[in-house]
Order: structure tokens, then sequence, then C-alpha cells
């Protein structure tokens, strides 16, 4: 177990290996995206004069710019709100044994069974009626709504498992429970926070079906819905298709490696909980 | 929890509601027609197969998936040297937004694609077809995108249960002289039972509900050969304006997640009681 031994130097080639399989895809974008159109040969063959000028015209003629603003703002704007509101949620429901916090419980849990299918289609017709169809702060609304429940979840479980020793110790130095909740359990919530910020904001960001319906035959988009616009009108252009990919990718991708190591623990420990 | 009532809950009461009737999704007047939406669907061959593609899919995904994802993280919770940059690695595609690598694929997987160079290079020509053309195919090249996407997703959450298996453990089970795959089989797959209960759960509720990949790379198509229930939803209610039938169709997506959980939950709870 212990020392490296041939047995591991195989292990390791082999994983090499694989893991360099799971990155020929990545590979293909980026040489893709940097070649000029007029380059024919095989996709495999490294690009021999790379050029970037896919990128400059799919940032232009995608309206990418825009999407990516509408992005951030949707992205940042619903996260806060879950973070929030599934916070002060949990924290009575783990904490109080009444009757009603358990039924409260098991209503937010049926939120992680249901298909967003299901309610995505009757809520189109409200968010229609309250004239706010094609506009970003009905995704927020969404997201808001959908992930609650999930991140609820992940708030319970963790705090069930804390002890209640600190907070029981402000009540008797007169914290009434709101200020018990933000001055000691808050900063305790520290790591779960963590990992739910990064896994709504994957998801969140990462939708496409909602914006789809919310967003058609506006002028708003997020970035999904701009790429497959955008794949929908060069149909057959892949270099500038490529480009425009690699370009809706970046952040997600640069924010990842930035937080890599606690993400990937995060993942774990989250669900893990 | 009014956000979570008003955005879920109502809409959902009221989805289960229209799917008993004929509404169009515009059209104020419209009449409650009972059961006729569930024995229209009953007669219609597109959404009986979208119903199998959806149950073939999210099977295939969930076993596949899963094996790959454990497979990695017992490779990667070993003392090669390149552990922490391949569990990076790895992991990456999940992160990317589905769409766009759905998009991604699409090329790879073309007549012209990196797929069928690659296999020119290295002298399988033979092999060389147009993966999502063919009907046959396209729904396995559906599972493969995904698979690539998520594996490093189980990957990690197997990890995780892995690390939180004592190192004494191993030693143990080492000086009893048990081999590897016993060592495995009766030491490790009890203690990783949590990682395996969440990993199926995620993966085959992800897989039932998988809408993105399928709509970039085939649009359900060659024909209806990969449409599923969600891509039928989609279109049943915003191109052909069936609204009370797509719902209807919500309906049995729910039924069958409901189903597939609850299943899943009993025999994993049972699973996980007996291996503590």
């Amino acid at each position: 177990m212990n020392r490296y031994s041939r047995r591991t130097l195989v292990l390791e080639m082999v994983m090499i290996f694989v893991a360099l399989i799971f990155a020929f895809p990545v590979y293909v974008l980026v040489n893709l995206a940097v070649r000029d159109p007029s380059d024919t040969s095989s996709p495999v063959s490294p690009t021999t004069s790379p050029t970037l000028d896919n990128f400059t015209q799919a940032w232009q003629e995608g309206g990418l710019g825009g999407a990516l603003i509408n992005s951030v703002v949707v992205t940042a704007v619903s996260v806060v709100i879950i973070l929030a509101v599934s916070s002060l949620a949990a924290y009575p429901l783990a904490r109080s044994t009444a009757r009603w916090s358990r039924g409260t419980f098991l209503l937010i849990m049926l939120g992680l069974i249901l298909p967003f299918q299901l309610a995505a289609l009757p809520l189109y017709q409200t968010v229609r009626d309250l004239g706010l169809l094609g506009s970003i702060w009905s995704l927020v609304l969404f997201y808001a709504g959908l992930q609650v429940p999930f991140t609820t979840f992940l708030y319970v479980g963790f705090l069930r498992a804390l002890p209640r020793d600190f907070e029981e110790a402000a009540t008797l130095d007169g914290c009434g429970p709101l200020s018990a909740f933000r001055y000691v359990v808050l900063p305790m919530l520290k790591p779960i926070t963590v990992t739910a910020l990064v896994l709504n904001t994957v998801s969140v960001w990462n939708d496409f079906f909602t914006p789809l319906l919310y967003l058609s035959g506006s002028t708003q988009q997020t970035m999904p819905v701009a790429v497959a616009g955008f794949v929908g009108q060069f149909v057959s252009d892949w270099n500038l298709i490529f480009a425009a990919l690699l370009i809706s990718i970046v952040p997600v991708l640069a924010v990842y490696l930035a937080l890599q190591r606690s993400i990937i623990n995060g993942f774990a420990g989250g669900l893990k909980g | 929890m009014l956000l979570f009532a008003f955005v879920v809950l109502v809409p959902s009461a009221r989805g289960v509601y229209y799917a008993f009737t004929d509404w169009d999704g515009l059209d104020p007047d419209f009449a409650v027609i009972g059961l006729d939406n569930f024995t229209a669907m009953a007669d219609d061959p597109d959404a009986l197969q979208a119903v199998w593609h959806t149950l073939v899919i999210a099977v295939a995904i969930t076993v596949i998936q899963n094996g790959i994802g454990l497979l990695l993280a017992l490779g990667v919770n070993t003392m090669i040297k390149s552990r922490n940059v391949l569990r990076a690695l790895l992991f990456a595609p999940a992160v990317i937004t589905p769409i766009v690598t759905a998009y991604l694929w699409r090329n790879l997987l073309g007549p012209d694609g990196a797929v069928n160079s690659l296999l020119g290079a290295v002298g399988l020509g033979a092999w060389r077809q147009n993966w999502l053309g063919d009907p046959e195919l396209a729904l396995w090249m559906i599972v493969l995108v995904v698979v690539w996407q998520f594996a490093g997703y189980s990957m990690v959450i197997f990890l995780a249960g892995l690390q939180s298996v004592p190192k004494e453990i191993y030693e143990a089970a080492a000086i009893d002289g048990s081999g590897p795959v016993r060592r495995f089989w009766s030491i490790i797959r009890p203690l990783l039972a949590p990682a395996i209960t969440i990993n199926l759960m995620l993966s085959i509720i992800g897989g039932i509900k998988l809408f993105d990949q399928v709509y970039a790379l085939t649009g359900g198509g060659p024909g209806h050969a990969t449409d599923t229930i969600s891509t039928l939803i989609y279109k049943d209610a915003f191109t052909l304006g069936e609204f009370g039938y797509s719902i209807a169709l919500a309906v049995v997506l729910t039924a069958i997640v409901a189903v597939a959980s609850a299943g899943q939950y009993a025999v994993l709870n049972r699973n996980e009681k007996a291996a503590s």
C-alpha cells in the first residue's frame, strides 16, 4: 500500500491513458476553435497556424457579451437568494421538534422528486400573465424556488450534525433566535455554504431548458441559450461554433480551476452529509 | 417557503389538473376531458417509444457512469503520483454546461468528426460511421456523452466514500491475506454504501429527466429514434401547442421518477442497514 511499486507504475500509466481519452474532446475543441475555416485537414491533427479571428467574430455576431452579463446577473442574484432562504429555513427545521417542522420538511423534500418539467409549463403561463416572460427576473424567481429544496436539505443535514451547545449558551446570554442564528450558527455553517454556493452556481449557470422556455423570442438571453442560437445560425461553420463554445465555458472553467480543490472536496463532503 | 410554494408546489398541482384537460396553452376556454390524454398516450407510438428510450437511457447511464466512476475512484485513491491532477482533470467535464458539451460531441461524432478521423488514423477506418445518424446507435451516443461528462462526478462521490474508510481496515485485510477482489467486495463495498446510494439516486433521476443533451445532440432524431419524455414534452407544448397532452406526459415522467426514487430508497436503505 505504501510503496511505489511496479504495479503502481502500471496503474499510473493506465490512469494517465484514461485521462487522455477523457481530455480528447477538449483538445479537439481548442484545436478547431483556433483554426482558420479554410483549413480542412483532419480535426485531430494540430493546427499549424493558429488564429484568434474566430473568437472575435463569434463574440461580435453571437451577442455573447449581453448573454454573459445576463448569466452573471441571474446566477449571482439567484444564488444569494437561495442561500439566504435555505439557511434560514433549515435552522428551525433542523432544531424544532414540533410536528409542523417535520411536515414542512417532508413537503420540501417533495420538491426534490417533482421533475421541473411538471412545474415549468403551468408556471410559464403564470409568468406570462405577470408580464415577466422574456425577462431574466422570471428566471431568478424560478431558480430560487427550484433550488431551495435541495439546498435546504443540505443545510438541514449539516445542522443536525452540529452540537447545540453554542446556541444554547448564546440564548442564555440573552440572544434571541435571530441573533443566535446570525452570530453563532451562520459562522459554523461556512463549509456547507461554500458547497451549496458552488453546486447552485453550477446548476443555475448551466441550465438550458428554463431560459429556452422563458426567454424565447425576446432579446434577453443567457449563455447556454445564446450558444444554442449561435449553433443554429452558423450550422456548419464549426470553427466559429467552437470558438463560441469555448468563450461560453471559460467563465465556468476559470472558477473551477481557481477553486478546484475546495470544489471537489465540497461536492464530496456536501453530498455525503 | 412561499417562494417554493409559488414556484414548485402550486404549478405542479395545476400541472396535474391540466393533464386532464385539452388545453392548448393559450385558449382560456378548455374542457376537462378526464383520462383521454392518458389513453391517447397509450395509442401513441411516439410516446411509448419515448418512455422506453427514457428508461433505457436512465438505466444505461446509471450502470455505466457509476461503474466507470467507481473504477476511476479506485484508481485515483492509490499512491500514483499524478492522482491530484487526474482527479481535477476527470472531474472538469462535470462543471461544463451540458448543452455546450453536447454540441461539442455532435461535431466529434459527425461524419467528418474527430472520432471518425481518429479511427482512420489508428487503422480502424472500417469502423467509421455517422454515429448520430444511425437510429440504432444514436441512443447509445447520448449515453456516451452523458457518461463522459458525469463519470468524474460519480468518481468524486465514490472517492469521498473511499477516503472515509479507515486505513487500518485495509491493512488488517491485507495482513489476513485477502486478495484485492475479496477485499473490495467484503470490506470496501459495504463501507461505500452511502456513496453508492447517492450516486445511484443522482444518476437515475438525472437520466430520467435528461433534456439538454438529447436536444443538442440529435433533437430526438433521426426520426423519433432518440426522443425521450422530456424532449416530447417540449415539442408537444411549444411546437404543437398540445399543452394538456404535454403535461400529461410530465405527469407520467413524475410517476416514473417517484417510483424509481421510492424503489431505490427502499432497496438501498435496507442494504445500508444490513451493511452497517
